[in-house]
C-alpha cells in the first residue's frame, strides 16, 4: 500500500507524475477510491486555496496543483462511475458574448475539476441560447459565466434574462466572475453568487450544489 | 538611461493619456466591438479621441492599437489586416498630436497563458516582433507593452520589440494578492522591475488592476528596484453598473490628488487607464503645473 500522505502532498505541490503513479498504485491495491478523494485530494485541494489565500501561492502554482488533481481524478473517476457514484456536480462554464477572454474562465474551470465537478467548458463568446442548451441537454446544475470587460459584462445580465424566459433559471444555480465584476453587480442581475477569485468560485459551487 | 527618453525628461515629468475603450464607445463603439479595427472604419472617430487628450495637455499620447497582435486579431478573423490597422493607428495618433505631444504606440497582452500552454514562447516573440515592426513603420516615437499580468509574456515582448531600435516602456498590472501589491503570476513589483530592466526596457511601469491609490506604493517599490524611469497610469477606482454602463466614482481632481505623492515616489510619466477621460488629463496638467 502506497503512502497516501505522499498523494496528498504530490498534489499540493504540483507533481502530476507523481500523483498519477500513486493514485495508481493505490487503485491497484483496491483504496475505495471514495477515500481517496475525500480523504486525500479534496484535502489537498483545500490545502492549496489555503496557501493562496495566504499568498504563498498565487496563479501557477494553482495550475500545477490542479492538474495534478486532474491526473490522479482521470484514474478515480472510472471507478466512481463503475459503481455509481457521480461527480459532485455538472457546470457549465462559458465566457459572455462578445467576450473573447479566457484567462480567467480556464483557471476556473480546471479548479472546478479539481474540486470534483464535471466541466462542460462552452468556450468564449458564449450566446445565451448556449448556456440554455446546456442546461436542457446535459443537465448542467451551475453555470459560471465570466466577463473581462465592462462593455461585455451586461450580457451576464442578458443570459439570466434569457434563462428565466427559456423556464430553465430555476434548474440551476448562476455563479459569475471577472475583472470588473462586484458582488453588488451580482445581486443586481439576480446571479446567485460573485467570487473574486478561483480559489472562491469553487467553494461558491461546493455551496451551491449543497444548498 | 535611453537618450531619446532622456532627452524627454529633461524638465520634469510628462504627463500621458488617459483611456480609449470608454471614449470610443462614447462616439459608437458597440458592445463587444473590437476597437482596434476603428482604425480603419472610423479613423475620424479613433482622432477625436486622440485630439481629446492633446486638447487636455497630453505631453504622450498611445495608439488605437492595443489588442492588434495576430493572436487577438486572429480570433476577429482580421490577421491580413494587421499591418495597416497598426500603422494607421500610428498615423491617427501622429496627426493628432501635430508635433506638440509623442505619440507611443500601444501594445497589449495576448490574451493566452504560457503557463498552461496555450501559446508558445516562440509563438508570442514572433507575434510581438511583428506588431513593433507594424508599429515602427508608422513612425511610432516609442513602443508602450501594457497591462502585462505574466512577467514572462512581459519579458519575451520587450525582446521582440527592441528589435524595432525604438524606446521601449513596459508595464504590469499589480491587483493580486491581499495587499494587491503582485502581479496575476505572483511576482512583486521588485521582481518585475529587475526583470524587464534586464530584458532591455528603457521606462517600467504600472497601469490599470486598481485604483490610483494603490499605486503609490507600487511605483515607489518599482522605482527601489530600477534606474529606468517610471511610468504609472491607474483606473479611477472599480466601475458600478448604472443601465448597463460602467461608471465611475472617482473626480478627476480626487484622481490628481495623488500626482504629488507619485511625483514623490518615482513616477516620470503619468497618466490614466480604465475609467479616465481628457478630464482627468486636464486635472493631472493643472496639478503638475503647481
Amino acid at each position: 500500500m502506497p503512502d497516501l500522505q505522499e498523494l496528498f502532498e504530490a498534489i499540493v505541490t504540483g507533481d502530476a507524475n507523481n500523483s498519477r503513479a500513486l493514485t495508481a498504485q493505490a487503485l491497484a491495491e483496491a483504496v475505495d477510491p471514495l477515500e481517496l478523494v475525500n480523504k486525500y485530494l479534496v484535502p489537498a485541494m483545500d490545502e492549496v486555496g489555503r496557501r493562496f489565500q495566504c499568498n504563498d501561492y498565487f496563479v501557477p502554482e494553482l495550475l500545477i496543483s490542479a492538474r495534478a488533481m486532474k491526473a490522479s481524478l482521470e484514474l478515480i473517476r472510472p471507478h466512481l462511475a463503475a459503481r455509481g457514484d457521480k461527480p459532485i456536480g455538472c457546470v457549465a462554464i462559458g465566457t459572455v458574448k462578445g467576450d473573447l477572454h479566457d484567462i480567467g474562465k480556464n483557471l476556473v474551470a480546471s479548479l472546478l475539476e479539481g474540486g470534483g465537478f464535471e466541466v462542460i467548458d462552452l468556450g468564449v463568446n458564449v450566446a445565451p441560447e448556449k448556456f440554455i442548451e446546456t442546461v436542457r441537454e446535459k443537465n448542467a446544475t451551475i453555470i459560471a459565466m465570466s466577463a473581462l470587460l465592462t462593455t461585455t459584462m451586461p450580457a451576464m445580465k442578458t443570459t439570466i434574462q434569457a434563462l428565466r424566459e427559456a423556464g430553465v433559471r430555476d434548474k440551476v444555480k448562476v455563479l459569475i466572475g471577472g475583472a470588473p465584476i462586484t458582488q453588488k453587480y451580482a445581486e443586481e442581475i439576480g446571479a446567485d453568487g460573485y467570487s473574486e477569485d478561483a480559489v472562491g468560485a469553487v467553494a461558491l459551487a461546493k455551496k451551491a450544489v449543497s444548498a | 538611461m535611453n537618450r531619446f527618453i532622456e532627452q524627454l525628461l529633461a524638465h520634469g515629468p510628462l504627463v500621458t493619456d488617459g483611456a480609449w475603450g470608454t471614449q470610443l464607445q462614447a462616439r459608437g463603439l458597440g458592445q463587444g466591438e473590437f476597437p482596434d479595427l476603428w482604425n480603419l472604419s472610423h479613423p475620424d472617430r479613433v482622432a477625436e479621441v486622440a485630439r481629446g487628450y492633446v486638447q487636455a495637455g497630453s505631453q504622450v499620447i498611445l495608439t488605437n492599437t492595443f489588442g492588434a497582435n495576430r493572436v487577438r486579431l486572429g480570433q476577429e478573423s482580421a490577421v491580413e489586416k494587421l499591418g495597416e490597422i497598426n500603422r494607421r493607428g500610428v498615423e491617427i495618433s501622429l496627426g493628432a498630436a501635430a508635433g506638440v505631444a509623442w505619440v507611443f504606440a500601444s501594445i497589449g497582452p495576448s490574451g493566452k497563458m504560457l503557463l498552461s500552454g496555450d501559446i508558445k514562447p516562440d509563438e508570442l516573440g514572433v507575434a510581438y516582433a511583428e506588431q513593433g515592426r507594424a508599429l515602427a513603420a508608422g513612425g511610432a516615437h516609442a513602443l508602450v507593452i501594457e497591462t502585462m499580468s505574466d512577467l514572462e509574456e512581459a519579458k519575451l515582448a520587450v525582446e521582440a520589440v527592441r528589435q524595432t531600435g525604438l524606446p521601449v516602456v513596459a508595464c504590469m498590472v499589480f491587483d493580486s494578492g491581499k495587499a494587491k501589491d503582485r502581479t496575476m503570476m505572483g511576482q512583486t513589483p521588485e521582481q518585475a522591475a529587475e526583470a524587464l530592466t534586464k530584458a532591455g526596457a528603457d521606462v517600467i511601469g504600472a497601469n490599470c488592476g486598481q485604483g490610483i491609490a494603490g499605486f503609490v506604493n507600487i511605483c515607489r517599490r518599482l522605482h527601489s528596484a530600477t534606474d529606468r524611469p517610471i511610468w504609472i497610469k491607474a483606473n479611477a477606482g472599480l466601475p458600478t453598473m448604472v443601465d448597463g454602463k460602467a461608471q465611475y466614482h472617482v473626480t478627476p481632481n480626487e484622481f490628481a490628488g495623488f500626482v504629488p505623492e507619485l511625483v514623490a515616489a518615482g513616477a516620470q510619466f503619468i497618466g490614466g487607464c480604465c475609467g479616465t477621460s481628457p478630464g482627468f488629463i486636464a486635472a493631472i496638467v493643472r496639478r503638475m503645473k503647481e
